[in-house]
């Protein structure tokens, strides 16, 4: 034990308490990945895109516990009629899930995928890699790099039915790193969906490629337990004419960072990024968006609602970066928190960076209250205050929840908000 | 129904009085109303009664049908049977109007024991009473008040009036704003919900409303009282000659 008096940097000490799978055709992108995260270094807090949110609890060796979620809600898409991948504190549970073939898509585990050819080769850790410029990531590169499961779905065809990736918690200290890949060819459809609390902690990347014309749908419901932590990333390249919309819904947790990283490489794509969440107490969420726009015509719209209550914290960081001869751009984004109390806080760092002169980009952030005026008018009708504030607050939700295509999902979504704001009245 | 005695009410915020002693008894089945020049107290007596924030009652009483109001928060009064026609409807962006107007009724019933409307009894309930006041469908679908002109916000209030079926509403000028055929559509549909069991205060700058709505009782509302009652004449005698002879003579 002579490196005992040996101080080891917390970079080295995580990646210390992690064992990379080993062999397999990933085997190259792994250790690339592990270089970069020891080139950067993990998130530290005197980094700029960690200013507002202590990446501590997510970079240290071993996870927090954190206690499991009791009541009697079901979990959310139980009704969809889809193809149900199930794991359990990050291990794939063949019980649990559902026969994973699907005409137009081929899905497979990471974990099993030994083959030495295989399509996601091309793919695994690229789009992590470039989207380490021009903001570093590095705890999405230590995912690439230590994953232990996920799910490869090569999507040749309008897919029938949604893939449902299910993350359950069983154990208080579990810490899970799941790494998916997802191509979307020309022409083809598919709608992943995501739900749960996962682990205690919680690492997911998720890189979509999305061919010319190609359509990718994603609606994430994360929930339940209150003291869980996660850092999630998703990498997408959009291709000409391709489509790429996610919403996500986040309600409770101690610790949410979830980036959200796209690259329009096509002319007339269409990327719409949106989220809505709702906290209490030492919640914290973090939104953390960068769009790139190196296409001509495309369109991206960024739409984030925070509604925070008893001290919670909300963190929107989104980017728009329109490169040089990406002309007639149209970016939108906006993010608005509605903070209940007077403890509560929203922290917003817009960003526009325009290197073409035929475009098209708003932004807009802004915090507010509940409206007193619309209060009373309900409220002088018969309804409730607490009624009345929860119909006020769903209202401002709206343009966010609005953002999912699909209308089951979306009631499906607003229906678990209603009963959240329900059980969290003053 | 309604009854007011010796009414003192001052701002909140800062040392003002605006209603000095407010006595007004309104019977069921009758229309008053109150009339009087700008910053007489008529919108503030309007927002006291329906519990809106911002004032303290300093003295006095209100009553409705012998229940004390005025410490009631303001969805129970409206479950007693209260209702305001406010005079500048509020946009509710993101709440559609059924979604509001079904909302709103449920929770009076609710709250006063009575069983909730169903989803289809509702819905024939609204077209019908929709219809007679020429709200369409896609106004009912529409965010609450939001791009309605200021005829479609009045008659919105009208069609939660007839929804919500109080016993005593509260009118604040609903005539402003309105050209003539609004206000005709408007007062058709105040009309048609005149009852033996329900009373009205309506309040107005102009006469032209009550010509429309028949009042039974003009008071004359000035410096935060009521200065002078009498029957319909009052207000032509108003429409004519103004304020100024009457308050001269009640000076």
């Amino acid at each position: 034990m002579a490196e005992a008096a040996t101080e080891i940097s917390p970079t080295e000490a995580r990646l210390a308490s992690l064992s990379m799978p080993a062999g397999g055709w990933s085997e190259a992108a792994r250790k690339d990945a592990a270089a970069r995260v020891r080139a950067m270094g993990l998130p530290q807090r005197r980094d700029e895109y960690w200013r507002y949110t202590r990446p501590d609890t997510l970079t240290q060796a071993n996870a927090i516990p954190a206690a499991l979620f009791h009541n009697d809600e079901t979990p959310i898409f139980g009704d969809i009629d889809r193809v149900k991948i199930v794991f359990v504190d990050g291990v794939f549970d063949a019980d649990a899930s559902d026969d994973l073939r699907l005409e137009g898509v081929s899905i497979e585990r990471l974990a099993e995928t030994k083959a030495d050819i295989h399509w996601a080769r091309d793919l695994y850790g690229k789009l992590e890699a470039k989207g380490q410029d021009p903001v570093h990531r590095p705890l999405a590169a230590l995912n690439t790099a230590y994953a232990t499961d996920g799910v490869l779905i090569h999507v040749t065809g309008k897919a029938t039915k949604p893939i449902s990736l299910q993350y359950h918690h069983r154990a208080e200290t579990s810490d899970a790193i799941l790494h998916h890949v997802i191509r979307v060819d020309a022409g083809a459809e598919v709608t992943v969906l995501e739900n749960g609390p996962a682990a205690a902690r919680f690492n997911k990347v998720m890189e979509v490629d999305i061919a010319d014309t190609g359509v990718f749908h994603h609606v994430r419901a994360q929930g339940r337990d209150h003291e869980r932590r996660a850092a999630t990333h998703i990498f997408a390249r959009l291709g000409k004419e391709s489509t790429f919309k996610s919403f996500t819904l986040t309600a409770n947790g101690v610790m949410t960072r979830n980036e959200c990283v796209l690259e329009l490489t096509g002319d007339d794509a269409i990327a719409h990024v949106a989220g809505a969440c709702v906290g209490d107490g030492d919640f914290h969420h973090d939104d953390t968006v960068f769009v790139t726009h190196d296409a001509v015509n495309c369109e991206s719209r960024q739409v984030f609602k925070k509604v925070l209550r008893n001290g919670a914290t909300g963190v929107f960081q989104g980017k728009i970066l329109v490169q040089p001869g990406a002309q007639k751009t149209d970016g939108y984004q906006i993010s608005q928190s509605l903070l209940l109390d007077d403890d509560s806080q929203f922290l917003a760092k817009p960003e526009l960076e325009i290197y073409a002169d035929d475009v098209a980009c708003s932004h807009g952030s802004t915090s507010g209250a509940i409206d007193e005026t619309a209060l009373f008018y309900l409220r002088s009708r018969g309804v409730p205050e607490g009624q009345a504030t929860d119909l006020l607050t769903l209202a401002f939700l709206a343009e966010a929840v609005d953002e999912i295509e699909d209308e089951t999902l979306r009631e499906e979504i607003v229906a678990r908000l209603a009963a959240w704001l329900e059980r969290h009245r003053s | 129904m309604l009854s007011i005695k010796n009414l003192q009410v001052k701002l909140e915020e800062e040392d003002k009085e605006i209603l000095k002693g407010v006595d007004l008894e309104i019977e069921a089945g009758k229309v008053h109303a109150i009339m009087g020049p700008n910053g007489s107290g008529k919108s503030t007596l309007s927002y006291v009664l329906s519990g809106k924030d911002g004032y303290e009652v300093t003295d006095g009483e209100a009553t409705l049908e012998g229940e004390d109001i005025l410490d009631m928060e303001p969805e129970e009064r409206a479950a007693a049977g209260l209702f305001l026609a406010f005079q500048y409807p509020v946009e509710i962006p993101g709440v559609g109007n059924m979604t509001f107007l079904r909302t709103a009724v449920n929770a009076q019933r609710k709250a006063r024991g009575e069983e909730e409307m169903s989803a289809a009894d509702f819905l024939k309930a609204v077209r019908a009473r929709a219809k007679e006041l020429k709200i369409d469908a896609d106004m009912l679908k529409r965010p609450v008040n939001v791009g309605f002109s200021g005829g479609e916000k009045k008659r919105n209030e009208i069609l939660q009036m007839a929804m919500l079926e109080p016993k005593m509403c509260i009118l604040d000028e609903t005539d402003s704003g309105l050209d003539v055929d609004a206000m005709k559509l408007v007062a058709e549909g105040v009309n048609a919900l005149r009852s033996e069991g329900r009373g009205f205060l309506v309040i107005t700058h102009y006469q032209r409303l009550l010509d429309h709505i028949k009042p039974d009782v003009v008071h004359i509302m000035a410096n935060g009282r009521i200065v002078k009652s009498g029957g319909p004449e009052l207000a032509l005698e108003v429409e004519n000659n103004g304020y100024g002879d009457i308050l001269a003579e009640v000076a």
